[in-house]
């Protein structure tokens, strides 16, 4: 491997020696051409036309007024698939092509990347399989019908605790019996280097774009940039950019579940100890001996008891700062944001809206703030009239 | 204690290395099932301990490990284990794991502490040779041997600089992919310890996919030191779950019958 991957402490490459020669080559192959003319024009040709891209940067005028300053939001739902995820897939995909490689692996939790690697899948012509904990297929089966009608294979995980972690042990383990054809397509920015460094290039575009689209439309930088945390790609994609604006202040929101203090929640940057698993070291919800614990969020796509290794440093560092918010606000906010704004923020981003919201009236009124509504909510409807039925 | 170099001197055929998950199914059963396997003939034990996930095995494996986890197995129970199976003898002992739970005890207690308990290395499934200098320092100091792992896909310069950090044995994995029994033999295996054989003179033991009698003599043909063998001895274990009593006979001359063999 060229780089160590590292993140300060965080970061890294724990892989069995099986999977090294993969990730090198991986390495190698991204390093070749992700400033390659070619690649680079073949890449942004799919972003606009395929996934649509530049999203807009949306004034939100009756949320801003109820909360009581200027809230922007990055309208990552308006993407082909409805969520953040394509422009990582995308990159990946391109890349798996430029290596030769004619199969996809990806592992989903809320079925979001699931779908856009199943997508991009159909785009290439490249057979691909999504593993997917059993409780995410049954809580999500509107994404599982829309993988398979693209042509994938989904495979539900019932190992472990059913979820975004044991579809990610699966992935990896089907990877090391089948690496010479297969490129595992990673969702986030977390998994062993080279992955949080690949997966935060290919989601930059969201705040290379945010921060024009501010300053062409304010004259200024934001205040405040707001984003859920998962295992951190959307948030990296927009904090990336704005990171060297000293003066913009970066909030990642992570799930608090049913509160921090039940333990039942996926928030390991609020609550949890540094510690090693697929394949970085980063902020684990853990218990003593380091046995990893279960992790319970309404929403699918944070349900994850790890985060991206860069994450963790910028908490250490305080760059950014790092908030939970708990599951019944997240389902209040889904409502009240409809409501105002008759757009459907996903369960996922509706927790970075949850925060604003519980900054109502306290920022002064010339404050913007820029939220990354990374993926919308259509996919939720059914979780949300569970919980709370329209009557 | 007995040493690996030791142990190798001694031994004019393959060592046999059966795998076990401490406390897999529980405790008292795990601890007879190991003191059977001794005395039908093991050379070295390898014993894992169990993690919530372990991406480098397969289903067996995987069912052991929470098995042990819900019989309620940890590391400290882990260490009387080890400190037990010593007492009853002297036999080298590698430790197979995964990193976090040797990070979360801190690195060089857990090298200082398992050594003392008996444990003669530890290999750790998720730290490859790159990252060497989180658990050399640490396995010097305790006085214990070091083994990694080579894969039937790692390049010969990067083999060479693996064996260079082995003190005990190269564990040699025999194919591309994670633990679990095989019908077949991979065909990579004989040439890997042909490769081996001719960059290194540490012990080469082979693991992953052994499966049958004929697998392990098979590899002793081939040049290999030491035949591991896990995933095909833990399905006993799994397989006879409802009369726990009969496993370590079971288990016993299963290995009896690999050791006739080779
Ligand atoms: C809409 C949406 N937002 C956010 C996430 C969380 O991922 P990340 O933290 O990598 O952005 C997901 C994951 O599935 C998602 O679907």
């Amino acid at each position: 491997m060229k780089d160590k991957g590292r993140f300060g402490q965080f970061g890294g490459f724990y892989v069995p020696e099986v999977l090294i020669p993969a990730l090198e080559e991986m390495e190698e192959a991204f390093y070749q051409y992700y400033k390659d003319d070619k690649f680079v024009a073949e890449l942004n040709t799919l972003y606009c036309d395929y996934a649509g891209r530049p999203t807009p940067l949306y004034y939100a005028t009756r949320f801003s007024e109820l909360v009581g300053f200027k809230v922007y939001i990055k309208r990552e739902d308006l993407l082909h698939g409805g969520a953040h995820k394509v422009n990582n897939c995308l990159g990946q995909g391109l890349l798996a092509k430029y290596m030769g490689k004619t199969k996809l692996i990806a592992e989903t939790g809320a079925g979001q990347h699931g779908l856009a690697t199943s997508m991009i899948g159909a785009l290439f012509g490249m057979q691909t399989k999504i593993f997917m904990g059993a409780i995410d297929v049954d809580r999500q089966s509107v994404n599982v019908h829309k993988m398979r009608l693209c042509g994938a294979e989904v495979i539900s995980v019932s190992g472990g605790t059913r979820t975004l972690k044991d579809a990610i042990n699966e992935a990896l383990r089907y990877w090391t019996s089948n690496i010479s054809d297969t490129f595992y397509l990673f969702g986030t920015v977390c998994g062993p280097h080279p992955y949080p460094t690949i997966v935060k290039h290919f989601q930059t575009c969201i705040g290379t774009e945010a921060r024009r689209q501010c300053l062409e439309k304010i004259g200024r930088l934001p205040d405040i940039v707001t984003a859920c945390v998962g295992g951190g790609s959307n948030a990296i994609g927009i904090f990336n950019a704005f990171v060297e604006d000293k003066t913009v202040k970066l909030i990642g929101v992570e799930p608090a579940g049913r509160g921090i203090a039940t333990g039942k929640h996926a928030a390991p940057l609020s609550a949890g100890r540094v510690g090693i698993l697929h394949g970085t070291k980063m902020y684990l919800m853990q218990d003593g001996d380091g046995q990893i614990l279960d992790t319970e969020s309404i929403s699918a796509g944070l349900d994850y008891p790890g985060v991206g290794p860069e994450h963790c440093l910028l908490k250490d560092t305080k760059r950014a700062e790092y908030v939970a918010v708990e599951d019944e606000a997240v389902l209040d906010i889904f409502d009240i944001f409809t409501k105002c704004e008759g757009i459907l923020p996903a369960l996922e981003s509706s927790h970075s809206l949850a925060w604003v919201y519980s900054q109502r009236n306290k920022l002064p009124a010339d404050t913007v703030v820029v939220v990354n509504l990374s993926g919308r909510g259509d996919k939720d409807v059914g979780i949300v009239e569970k919980n709370r039925p329209v009557k | 204690m007995k040493t690996y170099k030791q142990t190798f001197a001694e031994l004019k055929q393959a060592a046999l290395i059966p795998f076990f998950v401490i406390g897999d199914p529980d405790f008292d059963t795990s601890l007879a099932i190991v003191k059977a396997a001794i005395d039908a003939g093991a050379d070295i034990l390898e014993l894992g301990i169990a993690f919530s996930d372990p991406i480098a095995d397969g289903p067996t494996i995987q069912k052991a490990d929470i098995r042990a986890i819900d019989a309620g197995m940890n590391i400290q129970k882990a260490k009387d284990f080890i400190k037990k199976i010593k007492a009853y003898k002297d036999i080298p002992i590698g430790l197979l794991m995964y990193y976090n739970l040797i990070y979360q005890y801190g690195t060089e207690k857990f090298f200082a502490d398992f050594a003392a308990a008996g444990v003669n290395s530890v290999l750790i499934a998720d730290l490859s040779i790159d990252d060497a200098d989180e658990v050399l320092a640490p396995a010097q100091k305790a006085g214990l041997d070091t083994v990694f792992m080579v894969t039937p896909n790692t390049e010969t310069e990067r083999a060479k600089r693996i064996a260079e950090k082995c003190t005990g044995f190269i564990y040699t994995v025999s194919l591309l992919g994670v633990t679990g029994g095989r019908d077949q033999l991979s065909d990579m295996i004989k040439p890997l310890i042909t490769r081996l054989k001719s960059i290194t003179d540490v012990p080469v033991c082979v693991g992953f996919g052994v499966s049958t009698p004929k697998h392990a003599v098979q590899l002793a043909q081939a040049g290999a030191d030491g035949v591991i063998i896990g995933s095909r001895i833990v399905k006993i274990i799994e397989d006879n779950l409802n009369d726990k009593k009969s496993i370590p006979a079971k288990v016993a001359e299963f290995i009896k019958e690999i050791k006739k063999a080779i």
